[in-house]
């Protein structure tokens, strides 16, 4: 089975659909008072700090952000054992009632975002949390939904999204690949 | 079932460059764990960790038990004193009855050389080697190349001098190896009494002198001294020893670079290092503290979890 890949977003959507993405959470927010963002390691952390820079432009104020590694979180440690690189969680704001809005890149099972619900319960209690993801691929195994969706695609499960983000790979391109391509 | 380390942690000299590479960079994000307010990670959860330690240790075992609990497994400590060790029971037998009451790991120190791989030959529980007789100290030597790679970077070509006993020291022998296989040029400094005959089989230059020591290195890890070794003749005196191998401001001064310090500890200040080296601007030793916790985090985690018949099982029912 060698279908060739498609492309979901070039460089060009995947800047419009992060402008939207931006736009929609200062909606959501009311505005930038107590908004902190943090991404997901690893790409959802460089498009958190896309989204802030767009958001810190239009709204002409400084917005919070962080990254969260959600390696120790996982709940397959027992199965499929360690990852063996973790990155960095670096959160420098207390989230006591602040409103935090986890970016990842692609929504699937839901089980990373259960974990970063998990983690960020460790580091205090926000007002409210919210998550924004650039691609929701279908798939849930856990009773979790994204309130910001850039693009929604029905991936089958033999499938897979990969995102490129020019600060990691060089280039902007998010592509529907087929598994067994997998390096 | 083995992991990125296999099954066990035995030491250093089994481990490959990049297994110690592994360690080093898992143990980095794993410090700031230590930094939130609330110290923890779910990630051990339910794994039950034996520390059995036959021999004394204070910081060691604090710090192996900080890292088990950070990472929120469940812990037991052993000490041999007034254990069913002092009835004269095995170890063999020890860690049987405590594998039956369904562990999964066992960090162990012991004063045989050779202990910790004895044990994890004959159980199935994952084995830590928390230092065995004049062997191998491999969580210490971790912790060691952790702090001088934060102050170096890469340590290809970096010149190491481990100073004093080195005879009797797991140690000096854990670091030798782990710093060679990373690159670095290593040395040791000390009374020729102390020092393993053919030392330089192991890869290492020797020096006589400390002045000369200094003079080379980038950073010295100075040993501790123990006390009866004095009464066993392997030196003059404490003040003798002082006074030809201390590591002192005074000698310091003359070096052509600012040396790192290092210590494993517990320090004999005015035997092997004086104060004002202890406490001065260049020494890690607290540093290499608080990266013992972190190592230390970095193998358990390593060596956690990790049942591949479970992964393909799970895979299969997701299918």
């Amino acid at each position: 089975m060698t279908t060739k890949p498609t492309t979901v977003l070039d460089a060009r959507a995947l800047d419009r659909t992060l402008r939207r993405m931006a736009d929609q959470i200062v909606e959501l927010n009311a505005g930038c008072e107590n908004l902190v963002i943090v991404g997901i390691q690893r790409r959802g952390v460089q498009l958190a700090e896309r989204i802030v820079r767009i958001i810190e432009a239009q709204e002409k104020v400084q917005v919070a952000s962080g990254a969260l590694d959600i390696t120790l979180y996982r709940d397959d440690l027992q199965t499929v054992g360690p990852r063996p690189v973790v990155g960095a969680t670096s959160l420098p704001w207390a989230l006591d009632d602040q409103r935090v809005v986890i970016i990842d890149d692609v929504l699937y099972t839901g089980r990373t975002v259960r974990a970063a619900l998990d983690e960020l319960a460790d580091f205090g209690r926000p007002s409210r949390i919210a998550l924004a993801v650039l691609i929701d691929r279908g798939g849930r195994e856990l009773p979790i939904h994204a309130d910001i969706v850039g693009r929604r695609i029905d991936v089958a499960p033999g499938q897979r999204v990969d995102v490129f983000i020019e600060e990691l790979d060089g280039r902007d391109e998010v592509l529907i690949a087929s598994r067994n391509e997998e390096g | 079932m083995a992991g990125p380390l296999g099954k066990d942690l035995l030491g250093i000299a089994p481990l490959s460059a990049d297994q110690i590479r592994l360690v080093l960079d898992t143990a980095v994000p794993f410090r700031e764990i230590s930094e939130r307010a609330i110290k923890k990670v779910p990630t051990l959860r339910g794994a039950t960790i034996v520390n059995l330690f036959f021999e004394a240790s204070t910081r060691t075992r604090i710090s192996f038990e900080f890292a088990e609990k950070r990472l929120s497994a469940d812990t037991v400590n052993v000490a041999a004193a007034g254990s069913s060790v002092s009835k004269g029971e095995t170890l063999v037998d020890t860690a049987r009855n405590l594998e039956a009451m369904k562990i999964d790991m066992v960090v162990i120190r012991h004063s045989a050389s050779g202990a910790a791989r004895f044990l994890a030959e004959r159980i199935e529980s994952n084995v830590i080697n928390a230092g065995d007789g004049t062997n191998e100290h491999p969580t210490q030597a971790l912790l060691d190349m952790l702090t001088l790679r934060d102050r170096f970077g890469d340590l290809t070509g970096k010149r190491i001098c481990i100073v004093g006993d080195v005879l009797h020291s797991r140690v000096a022998r854990s670091n030798i190896w782990g710093l060679t296989k990373l690159g670095a040029e290593v040395a040791v400094c000390g009374p020729r009494s102390l020092l393993p005959n053919a030392i330089e089989a192991m890869g290492v230059t020797v020096f006589n002198r400390i002045e000369e020591a200094i003079e080379w290195a980038d950073a010295l890890n100075v040993l501790r001294l123990q006390l009866e070794r004095m009464q066993a003749g392997y030196i003059p005196s404490l003040r003798e020893y002082n006074r030809v191998f201390g590591v002192t401001g005074a000698r310091l001064e003359k070096a052509p670079r600012d040396l790192v310090i290092l210590h494993p500890g517990p320090m004999n200040r005015g035997v092997e290092i004086d104060s004002d080296v202890a406490d001065g601007p260049h020494s890690v030793i607290l540093d290499q503290v608080t990266n013992g916790v972190a190592v230390r985090m970095a193998v358990l985690y390593l060596l956690a979890g990790g049942k591949p018949e479970l992964a393909e099982a799970a895979k299969k029912g997701n299918a």
